[in-house]
Order: C-alpha cells, then sequence, then structure tokens
C-alpha cells in the first residue's frame, strides 16, 4: 500500500499546487470585495503602517482579514473533523454532528441564553462577548467524551454502538432544546435561532491565531494515525488483526473532532454541509486513501467556507445572508455533478 | 500567435483589463467619511427609533435602517443594513455612519463592539412597554441627535394627546364587564402563540382599557387548543401580518379550540398592524385609542 519515499509523484504535487493556487485566488477575490471599497492605497497603507489604521485599511485590517483567514481556518477545520467523523464511523455520510458536537453546543448555548439569561451576569460586556463560545465549545466537548463513556458502558468496543449512541444523544440534547426554547422569551428566541444560523461575523485575530494553532497540533497528531485510519477503512476486525488498537485510535479521534469542529461551532455557531461536503468531494475526485482525504479535505473545505462566506457578505450590501444558505446552495449542486461523474466512470 | 494581435480580441483585453481600472478609480472610504464629517449620518436600528427620527423632523440624517423600519413609507427606500440581530460590521461601517441609534435588540454584540472600535458612536436605548418609556426615548433621541427643543416639543405633543385620550377612555367605560382579550401573536393550522403578561400586546391591551385573558405566564407561548376554550376570550386581537399569513378572517375559526370561543361564534375580531400596535413609537397613543375604539364599536 505505502508508496515508496524515493518516487516523485508528479500527480500529487499538481494536486497540491491546484488546490494552493484555487485558494490563493479565492482568498484575493475575497478580501478584495465587501462593503466597503478597497483601494490600492489602502493596501499600501496597510502594508506601510504609518499612523494606525484608518478608514478602508482598518476595515480591511480589524474586520474583512480576520474574517476571511476565520473561514480559511474553521473550513479547513470542519474538513478535517468531517473527514475524521467519515474514517471513523466507515460511512461517507457521517458528520461530525454524528459524535454529539453541534448538539452539545447548540444545546449549552441554549441553556445559556435561557436558563442564564444571556449571561446578564457577567459584569462587562467584553467579557459577555466570550461567554456564548466559551458555553458552546465546553458544551461541545462535553457531550464528545459524555457520549463516548456511555458507548463503552452501552456497547463495549462496537463502533456501530459508537453511532446508535450519538442518536440517542443527539435526541436527548434535541428535547433539552426544545424546552429552552419554549421556555425563552421572544428576544432571547431570536438570539438563539440567530446562533443556530451560523456567521463568520464575529472574526477576531486571535480566533484566527487560536484556531491556527489547533489546525497545526491537530494535524500533527493526525499523521501519526493515518496508517491506523486506512487499516480502520477496511472493517473494524480487519484492523484489529493488522495490530491497530482500535479503541485508542477510537479515543484520539474523538479528541480531535471535538476539538477541531468545537472551536469552528464555538465562534461560528452551525455552519452545515462544509464537514459533510468537503471530504466526499476529496474522496470521489482523489480516491479514498486517508493521507490524501484528511489534508485535502482541509483544503476544500478551507476553499468553499471562503466563497460562500464571500457570497453570504456581499449579496446584500450592506445587509449579509446568514453563511449556512450558501454553503448548502454551492455544496449541493457540485456533491450532485461529481456524484455523477463518479458513477459515469464507474460504469 | 499572429491571432493574438487580433484587434477583437485586443480590445476585448482591454475591457477586461478595464474592469479592474474603474474599480479603482471610486473615492476612498476615508475621504467619503472625511467630506461628510460636518454633517451627522444616523443608522436607526428598530421600528420605534426611525419613527422619532422622523417625527423630530430629522430625517434627512438617516443614512440606514433595519428590515424592521417600515414607516413611513419614505424609511423604506433607505438603504437597509438587514434584520438587527445579524448586523454586519463591514455593511454598517460601508455607509460610514456618525453615530447609530439602536434598540437593545441589535446584535451581534461582537459586531457591535466592532463597530464602536471603528469609533462610532452607539447609542442603544433600553426596552419598555410604557408611555413614558416613549417620552423618555423621545428625549434620548433628541437629545443623541442635537434636536432637544424638537424633542421637548414632542414631547409634550404627545403628553397632551395622551391627557386626551385618557380623559376620553375615563369618559366612556365599557358598559358591562371589560372586554378579555386573546393577542395571537403567531398562528399555524397546528399552534397557536398568544400574548401572556409583560409583553408588547399586554401593554397595549390594558392601556385600551382592555384585559389580556391570559394570566399566569409571561412573554409570548404557544397555547394548547384546550387552554384556548378554557380561555373563552370575549375578542380576537390580530395582526394584519398574521392574519395574512393564515389567509384572512375566516381561517381564524379552524385553529385548534378557536371555535367555540365567544369571540369567534360572535364574530369579535381586530387586526392592525403590527408595527402599528405594537412598535411602541410616536404613534403609541394613536394606536391605543383605534384600538379602544375598535374595541368599542364591538361592544356597543
Amino acid at each position: 500500500m505505502r508508496q515508496t519515499a524515493s518516487h516523485f509523484d508528479y500527480s500529487t504535487w499538481i494536486t497540491r499546487l491546484g488546490i494552493f493556487f484555487i485558494g490563493l485566488f479565492v482568498f484575493l477575490i475575497a478580501v478584495n470585495f465587501g462593503a466597503v471599497d478597497i483601494q490600492s492605497a489602502d493596501w499600501l497603507h496597510l502594508f506601510s503602517q504609518q499612523n494606525g489604521y484608518e478608514g478602508a485599511s482598518y476595515v480591511l485590517w480589524t474586520i474583512r482579514i480576520p474574517r476571511v483567514l476565520l473561514a480559511i481556518t474553521v473550513g479547513a477545520a470542519l474538513g478535517i473533523a468531517g473527514a475524521l467523523a467519515q474514517s471513523l464511523f466507515r460511512n461517507p455520510l457521517a458528520d461530525p454532528g454524528l459524535l454529539g458536537v453541534s448538539a452539545g453546543a447548540s444545546c449549552s448555548v441554549a441553556i445559556g441564553i435561557v436558563m442564564l439569561d444571556g449571561f446578564r451576569f457577567i459584569p462587562t460586556e467584553e467579557l459577555r462577548v466570550w461567554a456564548i463560545p466559551f458555553f458552546a465549545f465546553l458544551g461541545a466537548i462535553a457531550v464528545c467524551f459524555c457520549l463516548d463513556y456511555v458507548a463503552r458502558v452501552v456497547s463495549p468496543g462496537s463502533i456501530a454502538g459508537l453511532l446508535l449512541t450519538g442518536i440517542a444523544l443527539n435526541a436527548f440534547a434535541g428535547a433539552v432544546i426544545g424546552l429552552c426554547t419554549y421556555l425563552a422569551n421572544d428576544e432571547q428566541l431570536r438570539s438563539f435561532t440567530f446562533w443556530t444560523l451560523g456567521s463568520l461575523a464575529s472574526a477576531r485575530w486571535l480566533m484566527v491565531g487560536v484556531l491556527i494553532g489547533a489546525l497545526v497540533i491537530g494535524w500533527a497528531w493526525i499523521r501519526t494515525l493515518l496508517q491506523d485510519l486506512n487499516a480502520l477503512t477496511l472493517g473494524e476486525n480487519i484492523a484489529n488483526h493488522l495490530g491497530v488498537d482500535v479503541l485508542r485510535l477510537r479515543t484520539k479521534v474523538i479528541v480531535l473532532v471535538a476539538t477541531l469542529s468545537g472551536l469552528a461551532v464555538a465562534w461560528c455557531g452551525m455552519i452545515g454541509f462544509i464537514g459533510l461536503m468537503a471530504p466526499n468531494l476529496v474522496r470521489i475526485c482523489l480516491g479514498s486513501d486517508q493521507k490524501r482525504v484528511i489534508p485535502y479535505s482541509a483544503g476544500v473545505g478551507a476553499i468553499l467556507l471562503v466563497i460562500a462566506d464571500t457570497i453570504a457578505r456581499t449579496i446584500a450590501i450592506p445587509a449579509e445572508l446568514p453563511v449556512s444558505i450558501f454553503t448548502a446552495l454551492l455544496g449541493g449542486p457540485l456533491f450532485l455533478i461529481l456524484l455523477r461523474q463518479y458513477r459515469s466512470r464507474l460504469n | 500567435m499572429s491571432d493574438l494581435c487580433h484587434t477583437g480580441r485586443r480590445r476585448a483585453l482591454c475591457t477586461i483589463a478595464a474592469i479592474p481600472a474603474a474599480w479603482f478609480g471610486k473615492p476612498t472610504w476615508a475621504a467619503r467619511t472625511q467630506s461628510i464629517s460636518s454633517r451627522q449620518r444616523l443608522i436607526c436600528i428598530g421600528s420605534a427609533v426611525t419613527e422619532i427620527v422622523y417625527a423630530l423632523e430629522a430625517n434627512d440624517l438617516i443614512v440606514g435602517v433595519d428590515t424592521t423600519s417600515i414607516y413611513p413609507d419614505a424609511a423604506r427606500s433607505l438603504p437597509s443594513i438587514g434584520y438587527s440581530r445579524t448586523l454586519s460590521a463591514e455593511g454598517v461601517l460601508s455607509l460610514s455612519p456618525s453615530q447609530i441609534l439602536c434598540t437593545e435588540d441589535a446584535g451581534p454584540p461582537v459586531v457591535l463592539q466592532q463597530i464602536q472600535d471603528a469609533g462610532i458612536q452607539i447609542r442603544r436605548l433600553p426596552a419598555h412597554h410604557t408611555f413614558t418609556g416613549v417620552c423618555d426615548r423621545v428625549i434620548a433621541i433628541g437629545q443623541s441627535i442635537h434636536q432637544q427643543t424638537r424633542a421637548d416639543q414632542l414631547k409634550l405633543q404627545l403628553q397632551q394627546q395622551w391627557a386626551r385620550i385618557e380623559d376620553a377612555m375615563k369618559a366612556k367605560p365599557f358598559p358591562n364587564t371589560t372586554p378579555r382579550v386573546l393577542y395571537i401573536h403567531s398562528m399555524n393550522p397546528s399552534q397557536v402563540m398568544v400574548s401572556g403578561q409583560e409583553t408588547n400586546a399586554n401593554a397595549m391591551i390594558r392601556y385600551a382599557g382592555l384585559r389580556n385573558a391570559m394570566d399566569g405566564f409571561r412573554g409570548y407561548k404557544p397555547l394548547t387548543p384546550e387552554a384556548v376554550i378554557v380561555a373563552n376570550p370575549d375578542l380576537i386581537l390580530v395582526t394584519d401580518q398574521g392574519l395574512q399569513a393564515i389567509g384572512g378572517r375566516s381561517q381564524l375559526a379552524h385553529l385548534p379550540g378557536m371555535e367555540r370561543t365567544k369571540a369567534i361564534l360572535s364574530q369579535k375580531v381586530i387586526s392592525m398592524d403590527a408595527v402599528y400596535l405594537l412598535g411602541f413609537g410616536p404613534r403609541m397613543p394613536e394606536a391605543v385609542i383605534t384600538l379602544h375604539r375598535q374595541a368599542r364599536a364591538l361592544f356597543g
């Protein structure tokens, strides 16, 4: 299975460069378009940085560039998390949601907004801004680990059991969310609804930094797991016979998925389809070797999310639309076209 | 190779090259901000806020409104910054406002902070469901846009109008018992959402001299059909928008539990424009008396 190191693989490099240049192109487009007009002078001002930023270069530096970078990192995190979840469940329809990430995050956000009255007990506005992301992240992580623990007790050692436990726990979280929605007043209800729609509007440099850190550490760790994940594609039993400790692998994958998509959900709310779509697109185009699927899913996820977000924030200037609308609009048809090509290639 | 020098193609290339050039030629954001800094540029978020600014005759200062600002009609033609809870920092900044007047609904908080960090003043006006709250808002907005005298006049006007309305309502109370009103906030064939205590609808019902048929809970809640029958309201209050959504007055009777209520049996339904009825803007006293008059017409 393993390719010899001495062999220089042209097609791999072409794919890598292709994704890189498409990404760069999309990035440049995204950074150049927005509600505020950006001139070449503003770019110069941005790089010369004489006396602080003002006007358009202020917008560029504090709002637009962090937002596009956040879209890239969140898209990459969601793509990786989706690819990991799909390889863990050995099911192309799996996404981080099956591990309870989105259910946990939205459940704790609903509790925070409704039961804790929108975190009014936090004294300053500056701190309150961080309350929802923090709560969402905690919820995502907590539900993931809770799921892993319950699954171990209920159906030890079976990944199918993990999937079914996930469905049960998702239903339970749905009930809690339903209760909170019922108890919510108008204002809380709307805040919650708009949180679930997902948006990259809250982008800040700090978030971008944290996500880049998480992606770098995450990728370094994932590299050591790729071989085992490839073995797992053959089935749990075969992987076990090949010497893979499936239980430990499962825990590691859960930690990775929970952290990566937990961070994404925490800052941007629910952004659907990227986690599902990106790995599938890669698999259709490049085959299902995890060594390719996982890193390229990051790239494809990033590109898809940047495109979707750019449309979302420019189509109704000066207003903006929820980004999930466009991830679905973009991902759906693309996915169908590729699926059709893939099928006809098989025939 | 000679194809490249073909004039048609060259012209096409020139056109393509001209697009970014034209785009770079627009005036910069900074320049625009400077040239208009002498005059205030307001963004109004919330229908009541917009209406008050219009009532203060300061509407030429408005450069943008949110989607709920639909009255007066002229406000609809202003640039829309979208729904008040999903503002976009860049979108708001692109209108180069000098000040933002908003209700507490405006958000998300991070975006508001980004806007504030960009040096734009944000004036948040607290939520309220009272007449004094309307007056307070008028004064607060008057102060922020330096129109104190106009605001004082408007407040006085509103207070006089309010006193007249209160007198008129006291002079002719409802003949028998106070009618009990069920306000239906939103409805679909399987569920109705009604107003309990502490809502703007509840406040309007009480100001108009009526009683809310729903007691014992706060906010807007979905109601079971049985509770509708138990509540047995004398009058049903809905918004024009709500009626339109279910397809007209005739559909009200088909809502769960509604068929046997006194209100439906005796055809006592009042429908008013949502922003007019619940907006708590400068038209609030007028809306109170309209509601009262319509109810009196039905109950003699």
